[in-house]
């Protein structure tokens, strides 16, 4: 309780840029997540919402600055251990993996479970651990019924609930959601808002991009704006909600 | 006496043929295609030779050997060649095929182009029993979380990556597992011809390993079994078309790519066969 201030934050971006050639795609961006957050990035097209997650992931090569999950400096790390360290992402155009069943795709996600022998022996004798994990998150993402199904061949709507299951599996201490109900229904929409509250409650800190104005304002504690790679404002969705700066360059624009 | 010792030639080629398809199916299960495996049957058929023959240990070990010496060669030679994608790695899998090729052409110690004999000769059934025992061991696999791992890899290697699943590792590793199929692949070959030469470990050979498993399906590991079975047999029952067979049989394989890509056999036909899928 009263080491608030050493507590580091489950995410911290320490001035980082990204350069394309000459192009700055991120200048000096700072950005914090705190456990048991859910923070939402914003801001109009080509802004350098998605860019953020790709250098955060490990994806793009940061040009400067660092990357922190949980105090421990995670930058120039190749994804796969970024992802093992506890960062899991969704995609903007959903990335599933082409023959594989829903259950399979909860399943591929556990590759820290067990040890070099289980993981060679059949996954349904040798690594109970696994299936029961797979089976538990199956019956939070309410997919019990599509569980023998390709994913691919789901309603997009559920492609989606996929991929967040699937970044979920591996219990991460961050998620990073990418527009999770673009082209979502009210009803759709809502059940993944559930969803990610419910993630929170369990201890899951989120980092979300999302174009849904009332969406983001609904369900953040914390938002950071975006323009042109620069960060704009940040602040609790109020404070966005009537920041002069956010209104010229965002809301004040077509969308 | 000929009719049956026929036969049995015939079998024997299918055999070895699985165990090269399984080694070009492990490898291509990652998404890459190796046009040298016959390179690593190669290194197999002489090193097993030597061991057998040379060093004077039996087979088994002998193999065993081999398997490992090619499996860290096809390491060795996997990290920098799996940093090319696609048809690149496909020539310099080639290169590398061609390269071992000449390497015993050259290397007098074991015979150089006068080849290599000498060895114990093993029935159609010991062969048919590595077969076995191999095809078994990727079947097994192929329900563990390593293999899913090597499906994801295939659809996107990014992806995978961003799961926490290093592609890189997986695909050397595939590399290895298949190298070391290949070599046993040739440990057998020789001791089952009882003499080799260079020219037996060529681009060709390559060719029909990786023709056999896209014939009998690229999916599933039967499909390796399926596809040697056609491509031995297929060309046999053909015969009547005296000249014509290898065009008649390349059409059917123009066929095969048209209507079915994925081979014979896949998942989909394997489940209607054994309907309790697997987890």
């Amino acid at each position: 309780m009263s080491a608030m201030l050493e507590t580091p934050p489950r995410l911290q971006l320490d001035r980082v840029s990204k350069l394309f050639g000459g192009v700055h795609a991120l200048t000096d961006l700072s950005l914090q997540v705190a456990p048991r957050q859910i923070v939402g990035v914003i801001g109009p097209n080509g802004a350098g919402k998605t860019t953020t997650f790709n250098v955060i992931t490990g994806a793009y090569r940061a040009s400067s600055g660092a990357v922190m999950l949980d105090g421990k400096a995670v930058t120039d790390e190749p994804s796969h251990r970024i992802a093992r360290a506890g960062i899991m992402r969704t995609f903007q155009n959903i990335r599933l993996f082409a023959d594989m069943t829903v259950w399979e795709h909860l399943l591929v996600a556990q590759p820290h479970t067990g040890s070099a022998l289980q993981r060679l022996l059949p996954t349904r004798l040798a690594n109970p651990s696994a299936i029961a994990r797979a089976q538990e998150v199956l019956e939070f993402f309410e997919l019990g019924d599509v569980r023998n199904r390709l994913a691919r061949s789901l309603p997009y709507g559920l492609q989606r609930k996929v991929e967040m299951a699937r970044a979920v599996t591996a219990r991460p201490k961050l998620l990073l959601l990418d527009e999770p109900v673009a082209g979502m229904n009210h009803d759709e929409a809502e059940t993944i808002r559930n969803l990610m509250l419910k993630l929170r409650d369990d201890g899951l800190s989120i980092l979300l991009i999302e174009h849904d104005m009332a969406f983001v304002m609904n369900l953040c504690d914390n938002l950071y704006v975006l323009d042109f790679g620069v960060l704009i404002a940040q602040g609790r969705p109020d404070e966005i909600r009537v920041n002069p700066a956010v209104l010229d360059a965002y809301l004040g624009q077509a969308d | 006496m000929t009719m049956s010792m026929y036969y049995a030639g015939i079998f024997a080629d299918v055999g070895i043929l699985l165990l090269g398809a399984l080694s070009v199916y492990i490898i291509l299960s990652t998404g890459q295609l190796s046009l040298g495996n016959a390179g690593f049957m190669g290194i197999g058929a002489y090193l097993t030779s030597w061991l057998t023959v040379m060093v004077g240990l039996p087979l088994t070990p002998s193999l065993l050997i081999a398997a490992i010496v090619a499996g860290i060669i096809g390491v060795v030679v996997g990290f920098p060649a799996l940093r090319l994608k696609g048809i690149y790695l496909a020539m310099a899998t080639l290169g590398f095929g061609e390269m071992v090729r000449s390497f015993f052409l050259n290397f007098s110690a074991m015979g150089g182009p006068e080849g290599f004999h000498g060895m114990q000769h093993v029935s159609t059934g010991t062969i048919w029993i590595w077969a076995i025992l191999v095809l078994v061991l990727v079947m097994v696999l192929e329900t563990s979380q390593i293999w899913l791992e090597i499906r994801a890899v295939r659809d996107d290697e990014t992806a995978a990556g961003l799961v926490g699943l290093n592609a890189t590792s997986i695909k050397v590793g595939a590399f290895g597992f298949g190298a070391a199929v290949a070599a046993i692949a040739g440990g057998l070959f020789a001791h089952h011809h009882v003499y080799i030469e260079p020219g037996n470990f060529s681009f060709e050979r390559s060719i029909d390993f990786v023709l056999a498993v896209i014939l009998g399906g690229s999916t599933v590991a039967p499909g390796a079994l399926a596809g040697a079975v056609i491509l031995v047999v297929l060309p046999e029952y053909l015969r009547f078309l005296a000249d014509w067979r290898f065009a008649a049989f390349g059409a059917l394989l123009i066929g095969m790519l048209v209507v079915r890509r994925q081979g014979l056999l896949d998942r989909a036909l394997l489940r209607l066969a054994l309907p309790s899928s697997p987890a």
